[in-house]
């Protein structure tokens, strides 16, 4: 039991997960769940309550039962009591202090990563504000490799997504080339398939694969199918680069996405052996997102952002060279607006990093969400200043198939110029070879079709005329 | 799209790559900027997009297009007493209410093979333009299986699960519920199916369940989701499952124009 007095009113929550979710920052998720505190009162008690309690506690006390949930004995029996040491001491509200002090560098952050749990790092962001998310993440680094490096100091990557509603070679090639020659893509050339077709997946990797292998692109290929129909993909001699699949904090949100911590196992080794990674090994990507486990009806009386961050855990676990928090893709029911959307992208993004992922962002919004591009930027500025490691790079920022809005070729644009950030540097050079890139690294401007796709496209035109 | 002539704005070169794609593509640029002419023509997208969710499904239309198509319906809603209730509580949504469920259980008790239901979801216009074209392709094919069905299942404000509740009063192993997706900017009336097997209210999951989406005039055609339904019908019956472990392995035959196809590695 947990009770503090507060403007002479007491208040007792009985649980530590209890606790949690009455201390979270509002949103319209932890109201539909039935979790949320019922009033500010209520929600600052528990914040001051919150920052009493000792981060061991995490430890004794389990949010989700040891017995009835692998994530939970993930969490406790990977933990790293040598790396928890220094910090072992201290209350949650201690560890705010310690986290924006001199003390936390980005030596001291990495060496503690192992010996953080998830609900640890969920409770702190619980009692921070924004530029506090902001700073701690900052001095985080989390840089991981496959094919080029990602995460450096002073580097911004984007996923390049060229969706089609119905897959079509074509159509997904039209939006490949558009974002390549806007200079994206340095983290993943990721696609959604349309649909979990076997043939429709593995005629998208030869695509993919086809493409790097053409045009000598240091990058990457996902084709973000379930792991089940990757594997089978596999199986058939696929070229997969990076192993995708969706995760969620509880095992039973995870079964009912059809996944387990042993079919995770399974596809990040049957990908490992494919050697594919030419300067590292990271090979798997993860998509997260708050509300997806009570969307699930598997939230097990947590708030959303704990669940999420408890999806982190394995995520950890399987090395990943991306993990990305799609934050306002589920619609208004569990993030209602652009002010919930713009906390929960740079809270998933702290205790990410925290945690030593390297986290991306999909900053974005549905149409029945009270949010606009406005947002968006703000989200955007922020993440970056974070020191976000990649977006999304979506045409004109309208996804045509998901049918939501994330970030654009342009809004990568936008941040890099602003805040003097660049892509990985394998990417970088490539740029820079097929002189997409000037020798100050900005994107030159083309009155004809660069060199690089001349004949592609030149043929095209000729075919057609 | 047509650019005024401005020297500032940075013109894409490869425009007519727009022919394959429905994708915002070669939008140039100002500086490292959207140029305002792209840029207003995503707000006028945003605010069509964000008034398509509120306009509601006409039912009566509907079901008058259906029955004078020679094919019975039945009105049927959700908990979700409004709109506002319906956004907010997707768990309401996801229930049939109290009089819906007395009407469906006063019925004299049928034997079925499958149900299908017609839920409004996000998006009006979806279920407007597409459902009586793709019902009238797919009624046929089930009763050439001799598919026992009751009436088409109208249902407001209703969110995917709601079909299990539906399913599992018929005692139906085969539910097919078509559904308006949110509005995208590119595409406001998108249809999705989805199909579970021996679906269980409460019990039923998005794993259980195989999805067809993005049918609209820029997407899969009815043709392409009917040929991918029976295909995952004729799969779920022989393993008697669906959802993650059920795959859809159609082939595609649209892809007949090779060079256009391949372009880019021609």
């Amino acid at each position: 039991m947990y009770k503090s007095t507060i403007q002479h009113l007491s208040y007792d929550f009985k649980t530590l997960a209890n606790l949690m979710a009455k201390a979270t920052p509002p949103r319209s998720g932890d109201v539909l769940a039935g979790v949320a505190a019922t009033n500010n009162l209520e929600r600052v008690a528990a914040q001051w309550t919150l920052a009493d309690v000792p981060l061991k506690q995490f430890l004794n006390e389990a949010l989700v039962p040891y017995e009835t949930d692998e994530i939970t004995r993930l969490i406790i029996d990977d933990h790293d009591s040598l790396a928890f040491a220094p910090i072992s001491h201290l209350t949650v509200g201690d560890f705010r202090n310690w986290l924006l002090s001199e003390q936390a560098t980005t030596e001291t952050l990495t060496a503690i990563a192992p010996g953080l749990t998830p609900e640890m790092v969920a409770a702190v962001s619980k009692l921070m504000r924004i530029q506090d998310l902001i700073l701690v993440a900052k001095k985080c680094r989390v840089v991981t490799q496959f094919r080029n490096t990602i995460g450096l100091e002073g580097r911004f990557s984007t996923r390049l997504q060229p969706n089609h509603p119905t897959d079509h070679p074509a159509g997904i090639a039209a939006s490949l080339i558009d974002g390549l020659l806007y200079s994206c893509g340095d983290a993943v050339i990721g696609i959604n398939p349309a649909s979990d077709n076997l043939e429709a997946t593995l005629r998208l990797l030869h695509l993919l694969n086809d493409v790097i292998e053409r045009f000598q692109i240091p990058t990457q290929a996902c084709v973000l199918a379930h792991v089940t129909t990757t594997l089978k993909a596999i199986e058939q001699g696929a070229p997969v680069d990076l192993m995708f699949q969706s995760i969620a904090g509880t095992q039973k949100a995870n079964d009912s996405f059809g996944i387990n911590l042993g079919l995770l196992a399974e596809a990040h080794q049957a990908t490992l052996d494919l050697r594919r990674g030419t300067v590292g090994t990271n090979c798997m990507y993860f998509e997260t997102g708050q509300g997806s486990a009570l969307s699930a009806n598997a939230n097990e009386g947590l708030d959303q952002q704990t669940c999420e961050a408890r999806a982190y855990a394995v995520a950890r676990k399987f090395k990943p060279l991306l993990v990305n928090t799609v934050v306002g893709f589920i619609g208004p029911e569990y993030l209602y607006d652009g002010k919930q959307i713009i906390r929960a992208g740079l809270e998933d993004h702290f205790c990410g990093k925290l945690l030593g992922l390297p986290m991306g962002c999909d900053i974005c919004y549905t149409n029945h969400a009270e949010a606009d591009q406005d947002d968006m930027d703000m989200l955007l500025s922020a993440f970056a200043m974070a020191g976000g490691t990649f977006i999304m790079g979506v045409p004109g920022a309208d996804d045509i198939m998901l049918n939501y809005q994330s970030t654009s070729f342009h809004d990568a644009l936008y941040i890099r110029q602003t805040l003097g950030l660049r892509t990985a540097p394998e990417f970088e050079q490539w740029l820079q070879h097929h002189e997409l890139f000037d020798a100050h690294n900005q994107l030159r401007q083309q009155t004809n079709i660069p060199p690089l796709f001349k004949a592609s496209l030149q043929q095209l035109k000729n075919s057609q005329s | 799209m047509t650019y005024p002539k401005n020297p500032s704005v940075a013109y894409d070169p490869w425009q007519h790559l727009s022919q394959f794609t429905p994708a915002r593509i070669a939008l140039g640029r100002t500086g490292m900027s959207l140029p305002t002419r792209a840029n207003l023509d995503f707000q006028l997208a945003h605010a069509l997009a964000r008034d398509a969710v509120h306009i509601p499904l006409d039912f009566t239309q509907l079901k008058q297009r259906l029955n004078m198509l020679g094919y019975a319906t039945q009105a049927l809603q959700s908990q979700a007493e409004n709109e506002s209730m319906y956004l907010q509580r997707p768990d309401l949504g996801r229930l049939l209410s109290l009089n819906s469920l007395a009407e469906l259980q006063a019925q004299p008790p049928l034997a079925v093979d499958a149900v299908i239901i017609i839920a409004d979801g996000l998006s009006s216009k979806a279920i407007e333009h597409h459902t009586v074209p793709f019902i009238e392709l797919l009624l046929p094919a089930l009763q050439a299986k001799a598919y026992q069905m009751p009436s088409l299942c109208l249902v407001k404000h209703g969110r995917v699960a709601i079909g299990d509740a539906i399913a599992e009063h018929y005692k139906a192993r085969l539910c097919i519920l078509l559904i308006g997706e949110r509005p995208g900017l590119s595409s406001p009336d998108s249809m999705g199916i989805y199909f579970t097997y021996q679906a269980q209210s409460g019990v039923s999951t998005d794993a259980d369940r195989n999805c067809i989406s993005n049918i609209h005039n820029n997407g899969l055609s009815y043709e392409q989701a009917l040929k991918k339904l029976l295909f995952l019908i004729d799969g779920a019956e022989q393993l008697q499952l669906s959802g993650v472990s059920l795959k859809d392995e159609t082939t595609e035959a649209g892809l007949n124009n090779q060079l256009e196809a391949n372009f880019l590695l021609s």
